[in-house]
């Protein structure tokens, strides 16, 4: 039995066109254009009035080899949509998974998300809004070679059945696979309604399956944005100003062009721009340049003195996010109160793959390879700078070698930057970002400075709530602000601490934006990577105050149809939480905390060796609603928490005049394989619509990490990351 | 004018002795397997065996590369042991975006290799220079001990 594959979609030098002709020679046959034009309409979610019917042959083509291609519009940045969308195709289909091959989708309104409205993959929706679209999708094509079939042998309908990419008449014992049927059914009327199976009916949603790219990414054949190579193809490097904002003033070349296989060096806007045979004589050469530069405002920020000016605003009203009875009466009747500040400082996204773009420009046409999250915004930008119109700017999304946010830009930089470079150049050009430019690029997790005091009535219950964060915010100056930002409050900004689940009669949560030269960007988890931390150990501290078990009193302050108490209690049973006897010198943590409509609890149990902090084991419990692929969301919590620990443990960026400290791998240090806690992941059983995956993971790590520390430690983590304290 | 021996194939190529391996694979030979991360071998992702042990490609001149038996991930296959680390990765489908495992892959070889029994601590310091930000780090050490269980090492 062949695997379901990946279809290579970049091709050197061979435009999409080509491409699919080549691929159709590959297999032997004709792919069939699976032609349905569409009409009618139907709602495509169950809470959403009619939109847009989606025709089935812009996700599934059949060819005659009975192979089936679907066309992902969601890109591959490791959260395993290249698997789990064509699952959700599939089940409705009949089809036979084994001959499922992959393909990226280039731009088009049809791939649009369906609650974006543009091509975009993020905000941990991929599932959340193809879990209706891509099964009707599914269920369209199967009813059409249905369809087919009975008109073929003169049957009825109703007395064929498909499965396994076979439609069968029982009764005579006829058979025919879809690829002879593909022709026929793509000359029928879409169906009007198809019916949707009910979950109890599913063959492949629900199961465990393994991913369809995992050979490509095995024997080094997948291709991400890096590895494409075009013909007559220069590889360049930018020298970027040292500072945000700063400008080229003057700039000599001179020893840089003697470098062997250097073409030339480029004024561009964001730099001096570096073209060569290869990436290592665009280094050694960018190396050499000398430049001057006009560093502007941006060389005035140092984090010492922005921390102090946050802390400042911290304690001043910001604009209010929400308010619920009147804080100040509240603090009045408290038992107990505490107050405190918290210090979370800016992170890089230091995805695997630095960014990188390749640009092949012509005077009427514009094609572009890169892992990108962001497509429609990124070819409006690339059409603007270029001077052509949307429609002739082609891109092929590569895989990824992670996203993590980063990828999806509000300003398209470095799309933008590399149309720019290739307008300068008037040669097929790769932008490459070396490790440093990208972790000294910008686009970071803000950084965050929080006051919070709150307080406990006699019974121990919380009676006052006083949030006040401050942070830039994301959206600020970007064209997601109109529909993001109400009366000033970037809802990123305070997601996770305005919606606190905890019943607190008296609570206010007030928003600072500051804005300046360092640009900000959403970071996995976006506003709840910060939030979580502060709301949860503060939660934490006040069941310490009150003298209450940390899990119970929790549970106390969370309504009973809360979905946060499935998992908290789930975790912590699993985790054996009051229960299980401990090592000496070891304590658990707990944290609970909702994002992208899913709800996880983590329990860390945690140890100091030598004064470093050891995480031994995470317990994780989430409830997504019906899960897809078990194993997916197994993966995708396993890199949540991963991704969330290195950011609790190690990461941090920060400024001197203007200019980041950090530079490479030794001094922003993801977590490595000797500080890998065992994972363990629990789902809960759930009917309701499925929600996101790829981010809820990593809010509660933090917090559930610092819990522990304060267990073991008595001492209260309330500046990231965590390796700064010392607790000898 | 120098002459590699890659994957048992001799290739012969006009560059700059100083040149990092990483470069001549990927930019002369267009042998893209092998993955630029950070330049300074601290996260692995371009790790390759030289005569059978692994080194990091791009702090490696291509000059001492001369003469020896260079192998990257896409030759892995060709031996039994890189087979099985291969088939052990996909039984326990390690990779998410996956930028990291030829690198994971190569240094998991080179240990086997060495150590085809190895324990935790010389799976630990062996895997502990190769990073990963998608978090597979334990379903790599459950694919390392697959693979060492089906070439008749570790129990």
């Amino acid at each position: 039995m062949n695997n379901p594959t990946i279809n290579s979609m970049s091709v050197q030098g061979a435009s999409r066109r080509e491409f699919l002709k080549g691929s159709a020679a590959l297999l032997g046959g004709l792919v069939i254009g699976f032609y349905l034009p569409g009409k009618g309409g139907r709602a495509y979610a169950a809470d959403a009035p009619p939109k847009q019917v989606y025709p089935p042959n812009a996700f599934i083509r059949i060819a005659t080899d009975d192979s089936i291609t679907i066309v992902v519009n969601k890109s591959e940045m490791g959260q395993g949509v290249y698997t789990s969308l064509p699952m959700l195709i599939a089940e409705e289909l009949e089809a036979d998974w084994s001959r499922i091959k992959v393909e990226s989708a280039p731009v088009a309104s049809v791939y649009n998300h369906t609650g974006f409205g543009m091509q975009l993959t993020g905000g941990s929706s991929s599932i959340p809004s193809s879990w209706e679209q891509l099964r009707r999708v599914g269920a369209s094509a199967r009813v059409l070679l249905v369809r087919a079939a009975a008109q073929q042998w003169g049957v009825p309908e109703a007395e064929c059945h498909a499965e396994n990419s076979l439609v069968n008449h029982a009764k005579s014992g006829k058979k025919l696979s879809y690829g002879k049927l593909a022709d026929a059914a793509a000359k029928l009327p879409l169906p009007d309604n198809v019916e949707l199976k009910l979950p109890k009916d599913f063959k492949l949603l629900g199961k465990p399956m393994k991913r369809i790219d995992t050979p490509a990414k095995i024997n080094g054949s997948a291709q991400f944005g890096l590895d494409i190579y075009i013909p007559g193809m220069l590889t360049v490097l930018i020298a970027r100003s040292p500072v945000f904002g700063g400008q080229v003033k003057r700039f000599s070349a001179t020893e840089a062009l003697k470098v062997a296989g250097v073409q030339g060096a480029y004024l561009v806007p964001s730099g001096i721009a570096v073209a060569a045979s290869g990436f290592w004589p665009a280094k050694i050469a960018r190396d050499m340049l000398e430049i001057e530069w006009d560093e502007g405002p941006g060389a005035a920020l140092s984090t010492p003195q922005m921390r102090k000016e946050y802390l400042g605003l911290a304690k001043t009203p910001g604009l209010v996010a929400r308010k619920e009875g009147d804080t100040e009466q509240g603090f009045k009747t408290a038992h107990k109160s505490v107050s405190a500040e918290y210090e979370i400082p800016y992170l890089a996204h230091a995805a695997m793959e630095p960014l990188n773009v390749v640009v092949d420009l012509k005077p009427d046409h514009c094609t572009i390879w890169t892992g990108t999250q962001a497509q429609t915004m990124d070819r409006a930008v690339a059409a603007q700078t270029a001077m052509l119109n949307p429609d002739q700017v082609e891109i092929h999304t590569t895989f990824l070698g992670g996203g993590f946010g980063r990828r999806a830009n509000p300003r398209s930089d470095f799309v933008l930057e590399a149309v720019q470079v290739a307008m300068a150049i008037r040669q097929p050009v790769k932008v490459v970002w070396t490790r440093e430019d990208d972790m000294q690029g910008g686009n970071y997790r803000p950084m965050w400075s929080d006051h919070i005091e709150a307080g406990v009535a006699k019974d121990g219950k919380p009676i006052a709530w006083k949030h006040t964060l401050v942070g830039q915010s994301i959206v600020a100056d970007t064209s997601f602000e109109a529909f993001m930002t109400k009366n000033g409050i970037d809802a990123t900004s305070v997601e996770g601490a305005a919606n606190i689940p905890y019943m607190i009669p008296n609570l206010q949560v007030d928003l600072h934006s500051p804005k300046n030269a360092v640009p900000v960007q959403w970071w996995r988890s976006v506003g709840h990577s910060h939030t979580a931390f502060v709301v949860e150990t503060m939660v934490d501290e006040l069941a310490k105050l009150a003298g209450k078990d940390p899990v119970a009193y929790r549970l106390a302050m969370l309504p009973a149809a809360s979905r946060y108490r499935g998992v908290l209690q789930l975790a912590a049973s699993k985790a054996g939480w009051g229960k299980k006897k401990l090592p000496a010198g070891h304590a658990l943590g707990v944290a609970v905390h909702e994002s992208f409509h899913s709800y996880v609890a983590e329990v860390a149990e945690v140890s100091l060796e030598n004064g470093k902090i050891r995480i031994h084991r995470v317990v994780a419990a989430v409830d997504c609603g019906m899960v897809i692929n078990p194993d997916g969301v197994q993966q995708q919590l396993e890199s949540a928490i991963v991704y969330g620990l290195s950011a609790a443990l190690h990461g941090a960026i920060t400024l001197d005049k203007g200019r980041v400290m950090q530079s490479n791998f030794h001094d922003y240090a993801p977590l490595r394989f000797s500080e890998m806690p065992q994972v363990e992941v629990h789902i809960v059983q759930s009917n309701l619509p499925p929600s996101g995956i790829g981010e809820p993971g990593t809010p509660p790590i933090a917090p559930a990490v610092a819990n522990a520390l304060f267990t073991l430690t008595g001492k209260r983590l309330r500046r990231m990351p965590f390796d700064q304290e010392s607790f000898a | 004018m120098i002459s590699l021996k890659i994957n048992g194939k001799e290739n012969k190529l006009e560059v700059d002795p100083a040149t990092p391996l990483l470069w001549v694979l990927r930019d002369h030979l267009q042998l893209t397997g092998t993955k630029y991360g950070c330049g300074i071998a601290q996260c692995g992702a371009c790790t390759v065996h030289l005569d059978g042990r692994a080194v990091r490609a791009c702090v490696t001149p291509v000059s001492s590369a001369i003469g020896k038996q260079i192998t990257t991930i896409e030759g892995l296959a060709e031996t039994t042991l890189g087979k099985s680390v291969q088939s052990a990765w996909q039984e326990v489908d390690v990779p998410q975006c996956g930028y990291c495992q030829s690198g994971q892959i190569m240094a998991a070889a080179a240990l086997l290799k060495e150590h085809p029994h190895p324990s935790e601590a010389q799976v630990t310091a062996a895997m502990d220079g190769i990073l990963c930000r998608c978090g597979t780090y334990n379903r790599i050490r459950s694919a390392i001990q697959k693979a060492a269980a089906q070439q008749g090492g570790a129990k």
